[in-house]
């Protein structure tokens, strides 16, 4: 009985047990990792990634896909540059929320009403809103005009009670989101319709609806990435957004939450996102090149749901 | 009589195939309960039972997906085991699944020899040599299918005679059909039975499954029959009858078990006039009270599930009209179905009814999000208390309201999907299949609890193919066959035989 | 199982056999139409698309993602994925140039490209077969960590090949086709054959349209999917030598998000990603469609945004005409 509840313990917590480990070996030969200034920064650096692999967890739980959210990072960042200089920073903001709701809604639409596959859907999506962002910013890097007039560059840039701003907008969208997730009248529905849709329809939950606002909540999370990655680079690039959605994917599925649907929280997503920041970080401190994080990222991925699959079903092999 | 392809030796009165006290338990049920049955070469041998009696079971077990707890089976003498597919395939014994195991892609002769295909030393097929095997395996079946056709493209019945085709190709002794006739046209089902007599011509014993008192009383020589598990006995085709069966797969104690409501019936709550949706059913009239228990009996393919649903509004109507409490509605959607207090306790638990990945509480409240939050939030505390009043009310065996489902048996799951529409008491409560694949003493607190709702002044549908079932709590009865409405009986009109009659009669 | 599907079976099967065998043909053949539509809509904007030597340009062109593809289709019908070819690719390209540039031949850096290719493949299979995870997850860690193995091995710098006679060796051409378009055609062939005529193609089906029957009737499941996810990586490798010889450089970044459009190449032509139906001929009408708009649209001059906005449109219409079609069908059928 004691060893199944180590059993028990070691799967709910595994991974941060080996993430503690990982801490403590890296704090011995890089003590530098533990200082609050390299703490706030891994956050500051992972928060962009954090805020939209929340609003893509959305997505995941109704067991689905989004690639999209690299490409939507990119076109949403070049939108908000540029419409910062022609509306100011507000009607930017507002522009690029609705934005990304519309992106969203899109993916939700076809995803969603039309039940078209969702890998395939959202990575037309990565080709279209990649040639969107060629249109748009015609290939060229856009920036910030008057920065030091505008309040726009206090979201990237700036600091409350010492601790940097966009550390604050993930901790505000993790809340919120996980309040939406976890105890909300929507979460609920989304949480069944991943688990079981035919179940939720018979249930009277509208699974079409459901997945619709999941892909909104993915959009609009994107869209409040783009706003902290425009407002700390003031200024985009066409390639500014590449890749992330593999790093989101990644993180949500080191968090714990299987890409079967059903399941996932969004601490867990935060969690993970969080281990793959100080992975990175504490590699780089013990001097190891930066694509060395992609090698352990790969064993890490493979380590954390193997071991939760073999705990499930209690033993190794399938 | 032996074909010159058989290399059988057997005297047709020695088994081919003997069971012996064969016991299989599932976590929670005793799926067979030391069943022992022998099957003689060239005999059609019929297995009857109601569903959750076991017939399924013990066909799997004999066709090596499901290992035996305790009991032997002998084959040809021989004491043997079947620890796979493969092995009970190997030595004779086939099993034709009612859903078809076919790869839609391949072409039949692929089908036919599937995971058996003659290959040279580099693992390439031996196309001509396989094709001219199976063109022979089907003519020898009468059949004159192009063996090279993509199976995909075939009809339902000529699929089956694909998968029959493997007992020619596999020099089959024991045949099992589970259901064979579920979705054939009469023309087809006569095929089907001349191809069986063809069969049992070359000595091949034959296990027939089945529902259909006319088809067993055609096609078999003997008849097996499985209760809750156990066996029933073994009659000779020729001096048995249908009330006779009747009697040993349902018991003697219809009346004693089940409880029937006996309030005052009230006004209309449900009328149907000429529903029909297409493919599924037509021509539809039906109407229920204000405490009555309406007992819909049919056989599976009835078209039965497909009416709840369309009423229910998870299928489209085609034609008709749908009153409700007086007034004609729109069909409804499922959403508008439950405000309206229509619920539909669908058939199939694990994938319709209940979300199994999500706890007790949260399976109940499901159908009622609206009434269970405030401001958009869920009301934990609110969701705690409405579960642990219906834990009590129904008895239900669960470790608290965050237990998942998954992990409860059968019986508890089916109650709280039960919950799940009684908490916010509706008018009309459609129950699909109740107790399916539930033990006893859950199934007969269900039951009760049926008579209990219907004197509320509820008005319930029930749908079963468990005649005893109908039999015991519905106030009145609606046959349903081949998709329509074929009979009405009430008070003691409602018996065994004239269900019988009315679901057998040729349509 | 309802009355309509015994009805249906009762007619006589000519008539609507006819027209459900032609309708089946064009359903399942729809791509060519796609690609005859794009070659007509390029040839009457352009004079110089319908020109043999543009059209073999297209051809090696698409070759490149179409070594890919086979591979993927391969895994696809089993009902998996692999998402890490584009690294895989990267991988062997650079070990075919910087282990020639380390001192030893073509011949046994080509050799140590492929065995590195098929072993990585094998890896793959070998960890979603035993560990029972999701295919997209295993190959998605192994995109990221494959690519950074490229990079360890690059120092995430551009290597070049320092003899440059190596580049030489593509320069076969039989008319106009050249080496690269020659080994692409050669392997769809090859591949076809393989999964038309040798048992492990054949079970390749069984095994991604009913796994549980494929179990049952002896296949065995979890040899079967390692040889694919094998020969899905040999084939990455493949494509990565041959990119070897035609550029003479390799570039860390190399092949990303080839992975993604040798799935879309595999999807277009019509093969299911659920598994259990599909063949190369489609691919390869898939993988030419998107050679033939890339290249038509290039031709007119049009920025590189429209490319991406048009595949991105093709792929969503081609999904959606999917949809709509099989529901027809099915309706008409049953």
């Amino acid at each position: 009985m004691q060893r199944s509840a180590l059993a028990e313990f070691l799967r709910r917590n595994g991974l941060l047990v080996g993430f503690a480990l990982f801490v403590v070996i890296v704090a011995f030969d890089a003590p530098a990792m533990l200082g609050m200034n390299n703490v706030l920064s891994v956050l500051r650096q992972i928060s962009i990634v954090g805020v939209i692999a929340i609003g893509v967890t959305f997505v995941v739980v109704t067991e689905r896909l989004d690639l999209s959210v690299g490409s939507g990072l990119t076109l949403l960042t070049v939108l908000v540059v540029e419409q910062h200089n022609a509306l100011g920073p507000g009607g930017a903001i507002f522009m690029t929320l609705l934005a990304g709701a519309a992106i969203g809604a899109w993916n939700g639409l076809l995803i969603g009403y039309f039940r078209l596959n969702a890998l395939i859907v959202t990575l037309a999506m990565l080709s279209l809103l990649q040639g969107l962002t060629l249109w748009y910013s015609g290939g060229a890097n856009v920036n910030i005009q008057g920065a030091s007039e505008s309040w726009f560059p206090v979201i990237g840039r700036g600091a409350l009670f010492g601790i940097p701003v966009p550390i604050w907008v993930l901790l505000a969208t993790a809340v919120a989101a996980s309040i939406l997730l976890g105890r909300s009248r929507f979460g609920r529905s989304v949480f069944a319709v991943g688990g079981n849709e035919t179940a939720s329809n018979f249930s009277g939950i509208d699974s079409r609806a459901v997945v619709f606002f999941a892909y909104v909540i993915s959009g609009v999370a994107t869209a409040l990435g783009a706003i902290i990655m425009g407002s700390r680079v003031l200024g985009a690039q066409s390639t500014i957004g590449q890749g992330y959605e593999l790093t989101i994917l990644a993180g949500i599925i080191i968090g714990g939450t299987s890409l079967l649907g059903g399941t996932g929280s969004i601490w867990r997503t935060v969690l993970g996102v969080a281990m793959l920041g100080f992975l990175n970080n504490g590699l780089l401190l013990m001097g190891y090149a930066y694509y060395v994080q992609w090698l352990v990222t790969w064993v890490v991925i493979i380590a954390a749901v193997w071991i939760d699959l073999a705990a499930k079903r209690g033993r190794i092999l399938a | 009589m032996r074909d010159a392809g058989t290399h059988y030796t057997q005297p047709l009165d020695k088994p081919v195939l003997k069971l012996d006290g064969i016991t299989k338990v599932f976590p929670g049920v005793k799926a067979l309960d030391a069943v022992s049955f022998d099957l003689r070469a060239g005999e059609v041998h019929a297995l009857m039972g109601e569903n959750g009696a076991g017939k399924s079971t013990l066909m799997k077990v004999l066709a090596g997906i499901h290992q035996p707890d305790a009991g032997r089976i002998v084959h040809n003498g021989v004491e043997v085991r079947m620890p796979t597919p493969l092995a009970a395939r190997a030595s004779g014994i086939l099993l034709i699944h009612q859903e078809l195991s076919l790869s839609p892609e391949l072409s039949i002769a692929e089908n036919i020899y599937l995971g058996a295909w003659p290959t040279n030393a580099l693992g390439i097929l031996r196309k001509r040599k396989l094709n001219r095997d199976a063109a022979a395996a089907l003519h020898s079946l009468g059949c004159d299918y192009n063996p090279r056709a993509r199976v995909g493209t075939l009809s339902i019945a000529r699929k089956q005679m694909v998968e029959i085709a493997r007992t020619q190709a596999f020099n089959a002794n024991v045949v099992i059909f589970d259901e064979p006739t579920a979705s054939l046209t009469d023309t087809e089902r006569d095929q089907l039975f001349a191809t069986i007599r063809d069969l049992q011509k070359r000595n091949v014993a034959v296990i027939y499954i089945s529902h259909k008192m006319d088809e067993i009383f055609q096609i078999s020589d003997r008849i097996t029959v499985l209760r809750d598990g156990k066996l029933q006995g073994t009659v000779d085709t020729a001096d048995s009858d249908i009330d006779q069966l009747t009697r040993m797969m349902i018991g003697r104690d219809l009346d004693s078990y089940f409880t029937r409501a006996t309030g005052q019936t009230g006004p209309e709550v449900l009328r149907l006039e000429g529903l029909g949706c297409e493919g599924c059913f037509k021509d539809v009239d039906l109407s229920v009270a204000a405490g009555e228990v309406l007992g819909l009996y049919g056989l599976i393919g009835a078209g039965r599930s497909e009416l709840a649903e369309a009423v229910f509004g998870i299928r489209k109507v085609s034609a008709g009209r749908i009153f409700w409490m007086g007034r004609e509605i729109t069909p409804p959607s499922p959403r508008k179905a439950i405000d309206m207090g229509l619920c539909l306790a669908p058939e199939s638990r694990k994938e319709q009814g209940l979300v199994l990945g999500m706890s007790g509480r949260d399976n109940i409240t499901l159908p009622h999000l609206r009434d269970f939050s405030r401001l958009l939030m869920m009301r934990r505390t609110h969701e705690t208390e409405v579960f642990e009043r219906y834990r009590g009310i129904l008895k239900i065996k669960t470790s608290g309201p965050d237990q998942r489902v998954a992990d409860l048996s059968g019986g508890n799951q089916q109650k709280f999907v039960l919950a799940k529409w009684l908490c916010k008491t509706p008018r009309l409560l459609i129950l699909d299949e109740p107790t399916r694949g539930i033990d006893v003493g859950s199934k007969s607190a269900i039951h009760a609890l049926i008579a209990e709702l219907a004197e509320q002044g509820l008005a319930v549908i029930v749908i079963s193919s468990e005649m005893p079932e109908v039999l015991g709590v519905s106030n009145r009865i609606l046959t349903m066959s081949d998709g329509r409405i074929n009979a009405e009986f009430s008070g003691a009109g409602m018996t065994e035989q004239a269900l019988i009659d009315a679901v057998s009669a040729p349509t | 199982m309802n009355p309509a599907d015994t009805n249906a079976g009762a007619q006589p099967e000519h008539h609507s056999a006819y027209r459900a065998a032609l309708i089946d043909i064009v359903l399942r053949n729809q791509i060519w139409g796609f690609l005859l539509l794009a070659v007509i809509l390029f040839s009457t904007a352009s004079p110089f698309f319908l020109t043999v030597n543009n059209l073999a340009n297209v051809l090696t062109q698409g070759a490149f993602i179409g070594l890919l593809a086979i591979g993927m289709t391969l895994v696809i019908i089993n009902g998996e994925i692999d998402l890490s070819v584009g690294a895989t690719m990267a991988l062997a390209l650079a070990l075919a140039i910087g282990l020639q540039n380390s001192g030893f031949g073509p011949g046994t850096a080509i050799l140590a490209a492929l065995a590195t290719g098929a072993f990585l493949g094998f890896l793959n299979g070998a960890v979603v077969v035993l560990s029972g995870m999701h295919s997209f997850v295993v190959t998605l860690g192994g995109l990221l960590g494959i690519r950074g193995l490229v990079f360890l091995y690059t120092e995430g710098d551009a290597l070049m090949i320092a003899d440059f006679t190596y580049t030489e060796l593509v320069e076969i051409y039989l008319g106009p086709i050249s080496l690269t378009a020659m080994v692409f055609l050669g392997l769809i062939v090859l591949f076809q054959w393989v999964l038309s005529n040798t048992r492990h193609g054949r079970e390749a089906f069984a095994v991604g349209d009913n796994i549980e029957a494929a179990r049952d009737a002896g296949i065995r499941v979890g040899r079967h999917k390692i040889i694919n996810f094998t020969l899905c990586g040999l084939l990455a490798a493949v494509c990565g030598v041959l990119l070897s010889m035609r550029m003479g450089t390799a570039e860390p970044q190399a092949g990303r998000i080839w992975e993604l459009w040798a799935i879309i190449a595999v999807v277009l032509g019509g093969t299911r990603l659920q598994g259990g139906y599909g063949s190369l001929w489609k691919t390869l009408g898939g993988v030419l469609t998107l050679a033939v708009v890339q290249n038509g649209l290039r031709l007119l001059n049009t920025p590189n945004y429209v490319e991406l906005i048009v595949m991105g449109g093709v792929l969503i219409l081609a999904l959606g005409l999917d949809r709509i079609l099989t529901y027809k069908i099915r309706a008409g059928r049953t």
